[in-house]
């Protein structure tokens, strides 16, 4: 405000132009306070608790953190987010490999964007269960392929060694397809001289990609990094639907691991669920942040 | 690496790609092909072991009548609108009064409130499960449809904001600005200045909560256990539970679940690729 001395009149509107931001807020503010905010605080709480869901809630301190530092199905865990972690960072270069080679303009090239989109569009659901399916050992025809090339018959969904891989697969198909649409307009936002411009100087090939191009993308890569990361940590659709974490708790990722301690016929331990949820929350909470930290710089700068 | 338009390669690369496209599209899109094809199969070619071969036959009205008969399908469809249609217009329209806030008015706390939106986006859903669950039941609303709509809008209201705060960001702020010098009222500037400008983005989101939702399974397994009001998500998975090897009805089901979201991300094309790429063109 610019005048330093407000008259009594003008200060009963500065009390409502200071009011009018709160009011648009309220009703999003509320609902957000209410079903997100609050409940991370009392996810934290609850994990200090003993609790059934029901009855009442018994003080444990860290006894939940310090079960899970016993527990081999929380170390399996951890070790599967880390690979779903990093293999479904593969879908960024995949699905930049797809949105140049569909880069083009021949009739019914939109069409075939839109094609190529479809995986992210349908729910995890269905793509769990037509994964599943081709899975099948003897008529699936992954396992076909996979028999032809290796010579041995695998049940990819049952085996120890491979089931996290092969689910993995099953995330990447529709995760290739978002990091694609997301390439694919930031490609039409190219500069085409400049392109243009590096090629007379001798650029191309991967160089050109590396050098020129990539640069441009930078937007792109960052939305795809984010979205990639988070939803390999969200993973939970596809493990459960695919495996339920099978076979032996050899699929299990924290998030299901949550679900499955706090709310399945394994039992309702809410307090122990709860730890899991928070340990998840905290690594993910590293993530969001340096995102949140970039964009609040780019904020800065624009 | 970067491709050089087709126009200017040679005519041997030039049929090269257009046989390659179209060789592409079919392998990368094999799963959905194969179910597809099963789902119009005649039961009797997978009790024959004929499960990728060429149908016998079609079989798609028996197949697609055996499914709405025998299963409560039909009524999962009708669960999974009533709970998306009304969380769309919850989070949309909640998040046009919170975006606007955000982008025009600066006040202590702005930038705050709008990373809390942001970063409650990207929070993992099991750190909120146990007390949303608890304060459903409270409420008396586990196990409903209203339920499942209150903690969707409330959820879906963070990533909302963020697009409503950047999109109304890039309008012309002086329009606004003119408009005060005038004296119009602040929310007859949201209502008739900024609202009919933002109907690209309304559409945009609007086609995207649809079938952020739509798709939920999680929360369609929390907060609800019976048939009456269960998304069509959780019920899939249960039927396929019953259906068992009966490929041809779980293929069949499927399709029908899926279709809804894929017949608005075609019919509403542009609209959803601009929400979705929204943040990657602004940064």
């Amino acid at each position: 405000m610019s005048y330093s001395a407000t008259p009594p009149s003008r200060r009963s509107k500065n009390n409502r132009e200071w009011l009018t931001p709160w009011l648009f807020l309220a009703p999003g503010l509320f609902m957000f306070i209410v079903y997100v905010l609050l409940p991370i605080f009392q996810s934290i709480w609850i994990s200090f608790h003993d609790w059934d869901g029901l009855g009442e809630k018994v003080w444990i301190g860290l006894g939940n953190y310090s079960e899970l530092l016993d527990d081999d199905s929380f170390y399996v865990s951890l070790k599967n987010n880390v690979i779903w972690l990093l293999l479904y960072l593969l879908a960024i270069p995949a699905g930049l490999a797809v949105a140049l080679f569909l880069n083009q303009s021949v009739t019914g090239i939109r069409l075939y964007k839109s094609l190529f989109f479809f995986p992210f569009v349908i729910s995890q659901v269905v793509v769990g269960l037509i994964f599943t399916w081709f899975y099948a050992p003897d008529f699936g025809p992954f396992s076909k392929l996979l028999e032809w090339l290796t010579g041995e018959q695998l049940a990819v969904l049952a085996d120890e060694r491979y089931v996290t891989y092969g689910i993995i697969i099953a995330g990447l198909w529709p995760q290739t397809a978002y990091c694609m649409i997301l390439y694919l307009t930031g490609l039409n936002n190219i500069n085409p001289e400049q392109v243009e411009a590096a090629r007379m100087d001798g650029a191309k090939g991967f160089k050109l990609l590396w050098y020129v191009v990539l640069p441009q993308l930078a937007p792109a890569t960052f939305i795809a990094m984010v979205v990639t990361v988070i939803g390999s940590l969200r993973s939970f659709d596809l493990v459960s639907i695919m495996t339920a974490g099978g076979p032996y708790g050899s699929s299990q990722v924290l998030s299901y691991f949550m679900f499955e301690q706090a709310l399945s016929e394994y039992g309702f331990r809410m307090g122990y669920g709860a730890a899991i949820a928070v340990v998840l929350f905290l690594i993910m909470m590293v993530f969001i942040s340096l995102f949140i930290v970039r964009m609040l710089v780019q904020e800065r700068n624009a | 690496m970067f491709p050089s338009p087709i126009q200017n390669a040679s005519p041997w690369m030039r049929t090269g790609y257009k046989v390659l496209l179209p060789v592409s599209l079919v392998l990368w899109l094999l799963p959905l092909i194969g179910v597809a094809i099963t789902s119009v199969r005649p039961a009797g070619d997978l009790a024959a072991g004929n499960y990728f071969g060429m149908p016998s036959g079609f079989a798609g009205v028996e197949n697609y009548t055996a499914v709405f008969r025998d299963s409560p399908i039909g009524l999962y469809i009708l669960n999974s609108f009533k709970v998306t249609i009304p969380t769309v217009i919850g989070a949309v329209g909640i998040s046009c009064l919170t975006g606007f806030a955000l982008a025009v008015y600066r006040f202590k706390g702005n930038l705050v409130l709008f990373f809390m939106f942001v970063a409650g986006n990207f929070i993992p859903f099991q750190i909120l499960m146990v007390p949303v669950r608890d304060l459903t039941l409270k409420l008396g609303l586990y196990d409903t449809v209203t339920g499942l709509v209150l903690f969707h809008a409330a959820f879906q209201t963070g990533f909302c904001t963020l697009f409503m705060r950047n999109f109304i960001k890039g309008l012309p702020f002086a329009l606004i600005e003119s408009a005060r010098v005038e004296g119009v009222s602040e929310w007859k500037i949201f209502r008739h200045i900024v609202l009919p400008l933002m109907r690209p983005a309304i559409a945009a989101l609007s086609v995207l909560i649809f079938t952020f939702v739509w798709n939920d399974y999680f929360w369609a397994t929390v907060l609800v256990q019976g048939q009456h009001a269960m998304p069509v998500t959780a019920g899939l998975y249960s039927l396929n539970g019953q259906w068992v090897a009966a490929w041809h009805l779980v293929s069949a089901g499927s399709i029908i679940a899926a279709l809804p979201p894929v017949a608005m991300f075609f019919l509403m094309q542009r609209h959803f690729i601009a929400g979705l790429t929204l943040g990657a063109t602004k940064g």
